[in-house]
């Protein structure tokens, strides 16, 4: 059989990837390379199965079936939506759980140096606000040296502030680290802010597949952006005169 | 619809005519703005000082007035007063130390029988599903046996000594121990079990970084429950041919109709009681201690 075409030495490799809920087809022969230290955000409406498929990239669907061709990385990490971290460890503890290397302490430390946490290694995760629990989050995720990081609507939870704060910290780390990224995101301007790639998901398919080519850090104002913008807008079935009316994007 | 000029001021008039109303007769109080106005504060208020012992107190007097004056005969209840003196008659001439010694042996060693027996039980059924399958179902058959037809049949199967009365106690003090600790363990939350999946743990890392550390506070809750229960079945069960312990004092007082001995060995066993709640909320609060960061 011929070689398919693809990138050569992929991070992520998917080919015909199925999964079901009970009878009910969630992801629909799904296709996607992702190369090292590629950024790819996920777009699509409530239900289109983007959960779904960073779940069975993670390998956190036991409760699915399906076949399809599915090679990810060993090192993976992932970061949900709600920061997710233990109430009854400290911060530093949280970020170094179930770490058994010796100089895991200073790692630790070092990974929240990375996140500006450092003085809050001691606090209790309850005692942070939500932006801090959540950078929190991404040091757990980045100590285990990801060469994929998943990641379901990391900043959903978040103000607008923080969040922009949080885009900002994202993509430092990601320049410095170089991992895989796949993040869920409601946000088309978010998607194309920060991902080198943005695709669309609907009905369990990738409908849409953009590669943003635009030198980093990007401005929303810029024609290239917003016709990035226009066509994942138009994809998702918002008319123009729906933008009409909240002009700043999807941003609540 | 966002609210234009007109509505404000609509809604400025409406207000002005509600705040009329509140206060009629008067012109709307000047000192403050409108919209600083206090609501009513519904959340608990900070306690009184010395707020635990103040009804406490208030009985103890209406007592001590009621005995005074008589309206209370010292038949029916022996005068507070009785209590020092008699206190000092039975620590002096009665070996009371002794007795309080006994019962507590009785009670530690019984608590801490059926603290492990219901921690161990609840960790083999909580963990592990054939631990569940074999453990979990005659523990709710226990559960629903009343405690005291036990005793016959612990009676008659081991006699009336202290193997007999540990017994008892034990199996009064592992029930709730089981059920808060196997319930708390059930409890475990979706979220966590996640997280613990996608950072690769261990599955004994996993026990003992997030299933043990988030059944804490429910097998606490057993704890406390289980302490006042073996309280309850020392009271019982000590008196049960008693040569020597509070149960044995007390069944002398009830024959020789001492009821101000009575009141001496309930004011002990209150303050054994008080002592051992107060005991374990402080390691509650050391052993919980993150629980205060969640503001609870
Ligand atoms: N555990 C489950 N059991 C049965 N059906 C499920 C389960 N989880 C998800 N589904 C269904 O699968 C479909 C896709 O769900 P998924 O969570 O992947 O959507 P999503 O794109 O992440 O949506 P959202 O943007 O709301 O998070 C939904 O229709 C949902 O009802
Ligand atoms: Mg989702």
């Amino acid at each position: 059989m011929a070689e398919e075409p693809g990138v050569v030495n992929p991070a992520v490799r998917v080919r015909g990837l199925t999964r079901l809920y009970g009878t009910r087809t969630v992801l629909d022969g799904i296709d996607l390379d992702m190369a090292r230290g590629e950024f790819i955000a996920l777009l699509g409406h409530s239900g289109s199965g983007k959960s779904t498929l960073l779940r069975a990239l993670t390998g956190l669907d036991h409760d699915t079936s399906g076949h399809g061709e599915l090679r990810v990385p060993d090192r993976r990490a992932v970061v949900f939506q709600d920061a997710r971290l233990l109430p009854w460890k400290r911060v530093a503890a949280n970020v170094t759980l179930g770490m058994r290397d010796t100089d895991a302490r200073r790692r630790g430390q070092q990974a929240l140096d990375e996140v500006g946490l450092s003085a809050h290694a001691r606090a209790w995760p309850g005692r942070l606000s939500g932006g801090e629990q959540q950078r929190a989050a991404l040091a757990r995720a980045l100590i285990r040296n990801p060469e994929l990081l998943l990641a379901d609507e990391p900043f959903g939870a978040l103000d607008a502030l923080t969040r922009l704060q949080m885009h900002a910290l994202l993509r430092t780390l990601h320049a410095r680290h170089r991992p895989a990224i796949l993040m869920v995101t409601h946000d088309v301007d978010e998607a194309v802010l920060l991902a080198d790639r943005v695709l669309l998901l609907d009905r369990g398919r990738i409908t849409l597949d953009r590669t943003i080519g635009m030198p980093s850090p990007r401005d929303p104002a810029t024609p290239a952006f917003a016709d990035h913008r226009t066509a994942f807008l138009t994809a998702l079935g918002i008319s123009p005169q729906d933008r009409q009316q909240n002009t700043s994007g999807t941003k609540n | 619809m966002p609210p234009t000029a007109p509505d404000n001021a609509l809604a400025e008039r409406a207000h002005q005519r509600r705040t009329a109303r509140r206060y009629p007769g008067r012109r709307r109080p000047t000192s403050r703005p409108p919209q600083a106005r206090h609501g009513l504060r519904l959340g608990p208020k900070p306690r009184l000082p010395f707020a635990g012992a103040v009804g406490t107190l208030l009985l103890l007097g209406v007592w001590a007035l009621a005995s005074a004056t008589g309206t209370l005969s010292p038949r029916t209840l022996a005068p507070p007063w009785t209590v020092p003196g008699t206190f000092w008659h039975l620590w002096t001439r009665e070996g009371l130390a002794q007795h309080v010694a006994a019962s507590l042996r009785l009670a530690l060693a019984s608590l801490a029988i059926g603290v492990a027996a219901g921690l161990v039980l609840a960790l083999l059924s909580g963990l592990s599903r054939v631990g569940d399958a074999l453990i979990d179902g005659p523990v709710q058959v226990n559960r629903s046996i009343p405690w005291y037809v036990l005793v016959p049949v612990a009676i008659s199967a081991l006699g009336i000594g202290d193997t007999m009365k540990t017994t008892m106690i034990a199996l009064g003090v592992y029930l709730p121990v089981y059920l808060n600790t196997h319930a708390a363990l059930r409890r475990i939350d979706a979220r966590y079990v996640e997280l613990a999946e996608s950072l690769g743990l261990s599955r004994w890392t996993f026990v003992r970084a997030v299933v043990l550390p988030g059944a804490l506070p429910g097998f606490f809750l057993g704890l406390r429950l289980a302490t006042t229960s073996s309280w309850l079945a020392l009271v019982i069960i000590e008196q049960i041919n008693a040569t020597r312990g509070l149960g044995y004092l007390m069944n002398q007082a009830q024959s020789y109709g001492q009821d101000d001995v009575v009141i001496v060995l309930v004011v002990l066993y209150t303050l054994l009681g008080l002592i051992s709640d107060f005991l374990l909320r402080a390691l509650e609060r050391r052993a919980l201690s993150w629980q205060r960061s969640l503001g609870s």
